[in-house]
């Protein structure tokens, strides 16, 4: 036998590879696909805290609860300017894709606006359970209701600093490949969190204002 | 303006953490001011610390995995030691000293011993074996490295500066929580774990994205060495698994920062649910251990049984299968628990589910070697001596998850000898066989035999004489973290146990020689073709230690076991081939990043444990402003031009040429 | 303290499980590691008898067996984990001779509290029962997690705060018997051992008569004085004055105990003034 015979023989015995694998993705490919991989991970760090806030949404300690507690009309407004936020940052997309520096700027400054609106209403709901006495440190409900609202706001706040951070990127270097790149990697880290805000104020806000 | 830190945090009054503290400061700086001083600085920076090639980070990852085995072991000598002496008599350990010794023994082991070790492996072996020239994320690749570091470093400063956590190596609570644990050794923990964590996700998401995007042309998924894929599902259950760590650190952060109620006693935590947490995380953790242990012997066993790997596709199967298994067991860490019979009898049943692929894999290796010509090498004694002792321990493992038996058998040291079982027998032995094994691959010249297979025999005995007594004194009652005891039957057997620990310990001994014999006779040791073991993956098809890009030209892959292919094509149609087409290369530039943004993440997380809030803010500036460097570069590559590539490559050629032997008989 | 030398129902049937279990895998595992050696050694480079076959990487056969053996293996203890998890399951009542025996327990830093609510009695640090009766273990803590566990009446079983779990027990055979904590619980935990006391029927109702005529009292006050950290030498017995004790501490009507008082430079981890920095 041949070694060429012998090579294809022992290389696909069941035939299933009639296309050979073309070599490594191109870098935006690899990039954006990495980028999914740590989005994953992040919402798997969300689940634990979605779990424990669902086992310790009962321990109120013979402090308030949720239905108590909860202003349902400024989450509503919480929720529609993160939704917006969303928008115009896929606008800030496109405007990027099309090189349009005017478009990208402004829709990005949008962006953080309506992020930092989001951000600021949290505080002021943060602020006033605590005076309220109803800060974290009051039950394991609170506790739980805090670090997962809460760490969504870190990451918004996050963010936000890295949405400041491609504006100046942008104003410096252009619409160059590798912040192209960064710019889809903030696009699906800003629509990712709107997708568990809408987690979170369906499993923490409206059930627990039904209960 | 210091927070909680006072010069009482160092141990004036205590001998032990004082003269051992002292003795490694003294010895850091002295090893820091020879490098200054013979004016190896400035090599180390530019070729070292700042590289972002992932062959020079796997080898630091290693050299930190082989660094904290001495310390971790020390560890186990003193525990070994107490135990031996310590009948009706407190031994030379009081018990805060003992606990925080045997805490940090199990810390150091998994975080800063078998991770790195497994993770480094991985680094400097997968693009080659893949045929590419670097990671998905090189400067990334960095960052990991060295926050990893930075991890190792904190619980090792609180030695000298404080305590370590006095917990276990998993800080239950209510006992690590505020209340009970007021000291800042929980913290020490916390914050270390949570650093290098980090870096772990990072790994875990450059590896997977390379492994998935990052194959040269025609590696299809099923022609990449079992290596690879154990790669890919170790670094899957990184990123399903540490993120479960992060929040969990994260909770019980919250609790001793904040006065949050996760898991204290009062205002209505629930300890239970701390404990689920972190199994569905540890036990994951596991497999991230052993997963790529496997694939090394899945390299080494063919390699030197001359035949390709039996059972390839059910390897695949079986690799896959434990990684989503290993997800579903978690509970079998807490039977005893009082969850119901149905609850544990389920979880019992998924533990043992998970020892079919298990023991496939080991009669597929057991089949690799029947029909060879197998070499007893140290990569293969390494192999062979895990075969015996995995089963083992495997064996032990499905016995305690039968909840029933375990009701029995739980935290005693029958347990304890179950998991050094399958994590020496496992995790370790495949560690030092892949070690041996791609040792001449990362430095260019192989590990001296003779002390290699001294070192074997010291270990495997050594463990044996170790543990082996561990099983009988667990039957005889005995549960684990006594700092001292009262039952003179447990003694002889702890005596036994300690002479075993001095057996590992002259395995070590000579492994450590072994290195620097080999180091002062690498010129007879060296490897001169890139190929030293007859191999039959891709990365002995380049020099040793390979030029940065790795590969003159990227390989055309067209079956398994790629370069025993091309060997078999090479020796039929001659040495030979046309000349290859050399390319400008890209390679990405070195960057201190990693470096840096570690020294802020070290000054971050030791301001956070003393409670110096000026300086998390500095450090926390300083982290962000690294970064912003970072992304304001306008060059992160640098060209190596067709030229300079065929003077390295025809040079290679040369030197393989001269000393080359035909394919299937080195 | 010997496992494999059971005193009691449930020790001897989670013995009998281990041995067994122990048995059928070895009956693989035995085999697969002669196999090991026997194949490295003939197949070792050296022998020129042997066949080398370099292109032998895959037989069904050989795949099916090797798949089925493990997977038998497995189906056959999965059996016995299910079964034995519901017959072994801790809370479930065990039959004996004579009335059960209610014992309720509390680990405390680092002590065992022992509460006879039926006989209005307490002990810390030493447990008497009368042997072929039914024990029923009530466990909680009055402060970290521990761990229940005498060797050879069987069953370790977890001790939480706020919470209770549920152990049942019979000691057969009189004398004199080990247990521990089986779970990590600090500076003082290696001196969480305990004696059991297996007596006859009648030599357990003459010291429940007696310890009831102890001059210690155990009430709310004086226990929460024994829960703070400290190491009891020698064991304690009280008479007790609240039967209902045992609910307050585990609902949590008695806060869980304090932990370390901090830094003194006289602090001695044996008395549990731990040394904090």
């Amino acid at each position: 036998m041949s070694a060429v015979e012998m090579a294809h023989g022992h290389a696909d015995p069941h035939h299933l590879h009639p296309v050979e694998h073309e070599g490594p993705a191109p870098k935006r490919i690899v990039t954006g696909f990495g980028f999914w991989i740590f989005l994953l991970s992040d919402i798997v760090m969300f689940s634990c805290f979605f779990a424990t806030y669902a086992v310790l949404a009962g321990q109120t300690n013979g402090g308030p609860s949720g239905a108590q507690l909860f202003d349902l009309k400024n989450v509503a407004i919480e929720t529609a300017l993160l939704l917006l936020s969303s928008f115009t940052c896929g606008m800030a997309s496109i405007a990027a894709d099309l090189r349009n520096f005017l478009w990208f700027q402004v829709s990005m400054a949008v962006t953080a606006v309506l992020g930092a609106g989001f951000l600021v209403l949290e505080a002021i709901e943060f602020i006033d359970l605590v005076e309220r006495g109803a800060g974290p440190s009051r039950s394991a409900f609170l506790s739980s209701f805090f670090s997962l609202v809460g760490c969504h706001g870190l990451h918004v706040t996050a963010g936000i600093l890295w949405l400041l951070t491609m504006m100046a990127q942008v104003v410096a270097k252009g619409f160059r490949a590798d912040i192209q790149r960064r710019i889809l990697c903030f696009a699906l880290f800003w629509h990712a969190l709107d997708i568990i805000w809408v987690a979170v104020f369906s499993v923490v806000y409206l059930l627990g204002s039904a209960a | 303006m210091f927070g909680k830190l006072t010069l009482s945090a160092i141990p004036f009054d205590q001998p032990i953490p004082l003269i051992s503290g002292g003795v490694v400061v003294l010895l850091v700086l002295a090893v820091l001011a020879w490098i200054v001083i013979k004016g190896h600085l400035p090599y180390l920076w530019s070729e070292w610390i700042t590289s972002v090639d992932h062959k020079r980070i796997g080898v630091m990852y290693m050299f930190l995995a082989l660094l904290m085995l001495l310390r971790g072991f020390a560890d186990a000598l003193m525990m070994r030691g107490q135990q031996a002496v310590a009948l009706h008599s407190n031994g030379f350990l009081p018990p805060e000293h003992y606990n925080q010794v045997f805490s940090a023994h199990g810390t150091i082991m998994i975080f800063f011993v078998a991770m790195p070790f497994v993770i480094g492996l991985m680094n400097l072996v997968v693009p080659l074996q893949l045929g590419v020239r670097d990671v998905a994320f090189p400067t990334l690749n960095s960052v990991g490295f060295w926050l990893t570091a930075t991890g190792a470093l904190l619980v090792n400063l609180s030695l000298i500066v404080g305590e370590f956590a006095r917990t276990g190596w998993l800080p239950y609570p209510p006992l690590s929580e505020l209340t009970y644990s007021p000291g800042v050794g929980v913290d020490y923990y916390l914050w270390a774990l949570q650093i290098s964590g980090i870096g772990t996700l990072v790994s875990g998401v450059n590896l997977t994205t390379t492994v998935l995007k990052m194959r040269t042309k025609g590696m299809a998924l099923l022609r990449m060495p079992i290596f690879c894929w154990t790669t890919l599902a170790s670094n899957l259950l990184i990123i399903a698994a540490f993120p479960i760590l992060t929040a969990t650190l994260a909770m019980l952060i919250l609790d001793r920062y904040l006065g949050f109620h996760f898991f204290t006693n009062d205002g209505g935590g629930n300890v239970m649910m701390f404990m689920n947490l972190i199994w569905a995380w540890g036990h994951p953790e596991v497999y991230i251990l052993v997963l790529p242990a496997f694939g090394v012997y899945s390299e080494v066993v063919p390699t030197f049984s001359g035949k390709p790997l039996f059972g390839y596709r059910s390897m695949v199967l079986a690799t896959m299968a434990i990684c989503i298994i290993s997800f579903m067991v978690w509970l079998h860490h807490f039977f005893t628990m009082g969850a119901g019979p149905e609850v544990n009898a389920i979880f019992g049943i998924a533990s043992m589910i998970i020892a079919v692929p298990t023991g496939v894999k080991i009669y597929n290796w057991l089949f690799t070697m029947y029909g060879g010509r197998v070499r007893f090498t140290t990569p293969m004694l390494w192999s062979l001596g895990f075969m015996v002792t995995f089963i083992l321990g495997g064996l032990t493992g499905v016995l305690v998850a039968v909840p029933p038996a375990d009701f029995l058998l739980h935290n005693s040291l029958f347990l304890v000898a179950h998991f050094h079982n399958v994590i020496i027998g496992g995790v370790l032995f495949g560690a030092f066989a892949g070690y041996t094994y791609w040792f001449p691959k990362a430095f260019g010249f192989r590990l001296h035999e003779g002390w290699g297979k001294a070192a074997f025999w010291f270990w495997l005995i050594g463990f044996y004489v170790a543990f082996m007594p561990l099983y009988a004194v667990g039957f005889l009652g005995m549960t684990r973290r006594m700092q001292h005891y009262d039952v003179p039957e447990w003694r002889p057997w702890l005596l036994v146990a300690g002479v075993g620990a001095i057996l590992i310990l002259i395995g070590i001994l000579c492994q450590i020689t072994q290195l620097v014999v080999s180091i002062s006779r690498r010129e007879e040791l060296r490897d001169h073709t890139g190929d030293p073991w007859d191999g039959r993956s891709l990365e002995w098809a380049t020099a040793s230690p390979p030029p940065v890009f790795n590969f003159a030209v990227t390989p055309d892959v067209t079956g398994e076991d790629a370069y025993w292919l091309i060997k078999a094509h090479a020796k039929q149609q001659g040495l030979e081939a046309k000349a290859p087409d050399y390319r400008d290369i890209e390679m990405p530039k070195n960057s201190p990043t990693g470096f840096v943004s570690a020294f802020f993440a070290t000054i971050m997380g030791f301001a956070l444990i003393w409670h110096i809030w000026w300086m998390v803010i500095a450090g926390f500036i300083g982290a962000f402003a690294t970064f912003v460097a970072f992304a304001w570069r306008d060059h992160d590559e640098y060209v190596i031009p067709a030229a300079e590539v065929e003077r390295i490559d025809r040079a290679n050629i040369e030197e393989r040429r001269g000393l080359v032997t035909i394919a299937g008989g080195a | 303290m010997n496992i494999l030398d059971p005193q009691g129902p449930i020790a001897a049937a989670e013995k009998t499980i281990l041995i067994d279990s122990i048995a059928i895998m070895l009956a693989i595992v035995i085999p697969t590691i002669i196999a090991i050696f026997a194949f490295a050694f003939w197949f070792r480079q050296s022998n020129t008898k042997a066949e080398y076959r370099p292109n032998w990487a895959y037989s069904g056969r050989v795949e099916m067996v090797v798949w089925s053996i493990p997977a038998l293996t497995v189906i056959l203890l999965g059996g016995v984990a299910w079964i034995g998890s519901h017959d072994l399951d801790p809370a479930k009542p065990v039959q004996g001779t004579g009335i059960p025996i209610r014992i309720q327990v509390v680990s405390l830093d680092w002590k065992w509290l022992f509460i006879y609510p039926d006989q209005r009695i307490a002990t810390v640090n030493t447990l008497t029962v009368p042997a072929g009766a039914p024990l029923r273990f009530e466990l909680t803590s009055g402060s970290v997690m521990n761990a229940f566990f005498i060797p050879q009446l069987g069953s370790l079983i977890y001790t939480m705060n706020g919470m209770v779990t549920h152990l049942e027990l019979r000691a057969d055979e009189e004398g004199t018997y080990q247990g521990i904590s089986g779970h990590f619980s600090g500076d003082g935990f290696p001196e969480m051992m305990f004696d059991t006391h297996v007596v006859s029927q009648v030599a357990f109702s003459d010291w429940v008569a007696a310890t009831a005529k102890s001059d210690k009292v155990l009430n709310t006050d004086t226990y929460n004085k024994l829960a703070e950290q400290s190491i009891e030498k020698t064991p304690i017995t009280y008479r007790l004055d609240d039967p209902e004790l045992f609910g307050k501490i585990s609902s949590q009507q008695i806060p869980p105990a304090p932990g370390p008082k901090l830094t003194t430079s006289e602090a001695r981890p044996e008395t549990g003034v731990n040394n904090v920095r």
